[in-house]
C-alpha cells in the first residue's frame, strides 16, 4: 500500500482537517461577546484571505480563558486584510496590509 | 516579584555608581519604593502566597520561571538572526517554521507558542504588534520592551504604521509593502531583518552583534556601521 492509498482510507473526523485552504476568501464574525476575546474589536465584519493553515491545531483561547476547553483542539488562520479596507481615512499606499491568526470559529466563508 | 528597587544595600554592587559625579553620567536620588503598594501588587502577591500555601506551586518554582524568563534577551534572537543570514538551509528552515528553526539551536518555546518568522526584503517591510495585550515572543526576545505595551504603540501600528515608523527614524518608501503583524493568540512573530550591505566578510558573530531589539520587532532596520549612540 503507498502512503496515498493508505490516507485514502481514511475518514477524518469532523473538524481534523482545516475547513480553509490558502487564497479562501472568508469574513470575520460581527458579534461581541462579554468577556474573553481574541478576534480584535476593529477587525469584526471584515473580509479577508486566508493565507496560511496555522500547521499545529490549538485550543480555543477563548474558552480556554474560562478553563472550558476540554482538550477540544482547532485550526487557526493567518489572515490578510489591506490597511484601506480596515480603515477607509488610511493614507499609505493600497499595498500596505495587515495580517493575523484568528481561530476557525471567527470566520465565515463568503 | 512585581517590584524591583526595594534592596537599599549598595554594598554588593560590582560597578561604581558614582552617585553625584560625572562618573555615572547623571546624579539621581537614592532608589527606594516610598508608595504603598497598589491594587495589582497587592493582588499579585495575595495569589502568589495562595498558591504557595495550597502547595501548588513552590517558592523555588516561581524563582525559577523568572530565571527562564531572565535567560532570554534580544541577544539569543539577535543569534537566530545572524545564523539565517549566514546559513541559507537554516534560514528556509527557519522561514518555513520558527519555533523548529529556534528549537534547532536549542531555544525552548517554555509558553508553547508557535513562531512565525517574518522576513524583510527590498519589497516588504514586516512590523509586529499586539494591539490587545503585549504577546510577544518572549522565548527568544526576553521581555517586550515598555512602548510595545502601551496603547499608544497598540494603536497606532495598525492605523499608522508608516507614521509610527517615521518616528523611530525609518522612512519606507512607497513602493514598499508594509504587513503589520497582529498577535493575538497562540502565534508570536519575530522579524528577519535585511542583512545591511558591506557586511559580507563579517563573522556569525560579529553579525548577531549589529541585530537588536528594535530591528527584530520592526521598527528599524539593522544598520552597518552602527550609527553613533
Amino acid at each position: 500500500m503507498t502512503s496515498q492509498s493508505i490516507a485514502d482510507a481514511v475518514v477524518p473526523a469532523l473538524g481534523e482537517t482545516p475547513t480553509f485552504k490558502i487564497g479562501d476568501v472568508v469574513r470575520t464574525g460581527t458579534r461581541f461577546p462579554v468577556g474573553h476575546y481574541r478576534l480584535p474589536m476593529y477587525l469584526r465584519g471584515k473580509s479577508a484571505v486566508i493565507e496560511r493553515v496555522i500547521a499545529t491545531m490549538g485550543v480555543d483561547n477563548e474558552e480556554e480563558g474560562f478553563g472550558r476547553n476540554a482538550g477540544s483542539k482547532g485550526h487557526y488562520y493567518r489572515i490578510a486584510i489591506p490597511l484601506k479596507q480596515i480603515w477607509t481615512d488610511y493614507r499609505g499606499p493600497a499595498s500596505d496590509s495587515l495580517r493575523v491568526e484568528v481561530f476557525e470559529n471567527w470566520l465565515e466563508r463568503v | 516579584m512585581g517590584t524591583v528597587g526595594d534592596d537599599n544595600d549598595h554594598d554588593g554592587h560590582d560597578h561604581d555608581h558614582g552617585h553625584g559625579d560625572a562618573g555615572h553620567g547623571h546624579p539621581h536620588e537614592e532608589i527606594f519604593i516610598a508608595d504603598a503598594p497598589g491594587y495589582y501588587d497587592l493582588m499579585e502577591t495575595a495569589v502568589r502566597e495562595l498558591l504557595i500555601e495550597r502547595r501548588l506551586f513552590g517558592a523555588d518554582e516561581i524563582r525559577r520561571q523568572i530565571e527562564v524568563l531572565d535567560s532570554r534577551t534580544p541577544a539569543l534572537g539577535a543569534k537566530v538572526v545572524a545564523r539565517a543570514w549566514v546559513d541559507e538551509g537554516f534560514r528556509r528552515r527557519l522561514l518555513e517554521d520558527g519555533r523548529k528553526g529556534c528549537e534547532e539551536l536549542g531555544i525552548t518555546f517554555y509558553d508553547d507558542t508557535q513562531l512565525i518568522v517574518l522576513e524583510n526584503t527590498p519589497k516588504v517591510h514586516n512590523l509586529i504588534v499586539c494591539t490587545l495585550c503585549s504577546c510577544y515572543p518572549r522565548p527568544v526576545l526576553g521581555l517586550p520592551p515598555d512602548w510595545y505595551k502601551l496603547k499608544p504603540y497598540r494603536a497606532r501600528a495598525v492605523y499608522e504604521p508608516r507614521a509610527v515608523l517615521e518616528e523611530f527614524g525609518t522612512r519606507i518608501p512607497d513602493d514598499v509593502e508594509i504587513i503589520v503583524s497582529d498577535s493575538t493568540a497562540m502565534v508570536r512573530y519575530l522579524v528577519l531583518p535585511m542583512r545591511p550591505p558591506g557586511t559580507e566578510t563579517m563573522s556569525e558573530e560579529d553579525l548577531g552583534a549589529l541585530v537588536t531589539r528594535d530591528a527584530m520587532i520592526g521598527v528599524i532596520p539593522v544598520e552597518y556601521p552602527k550609527e553613533a549612540a
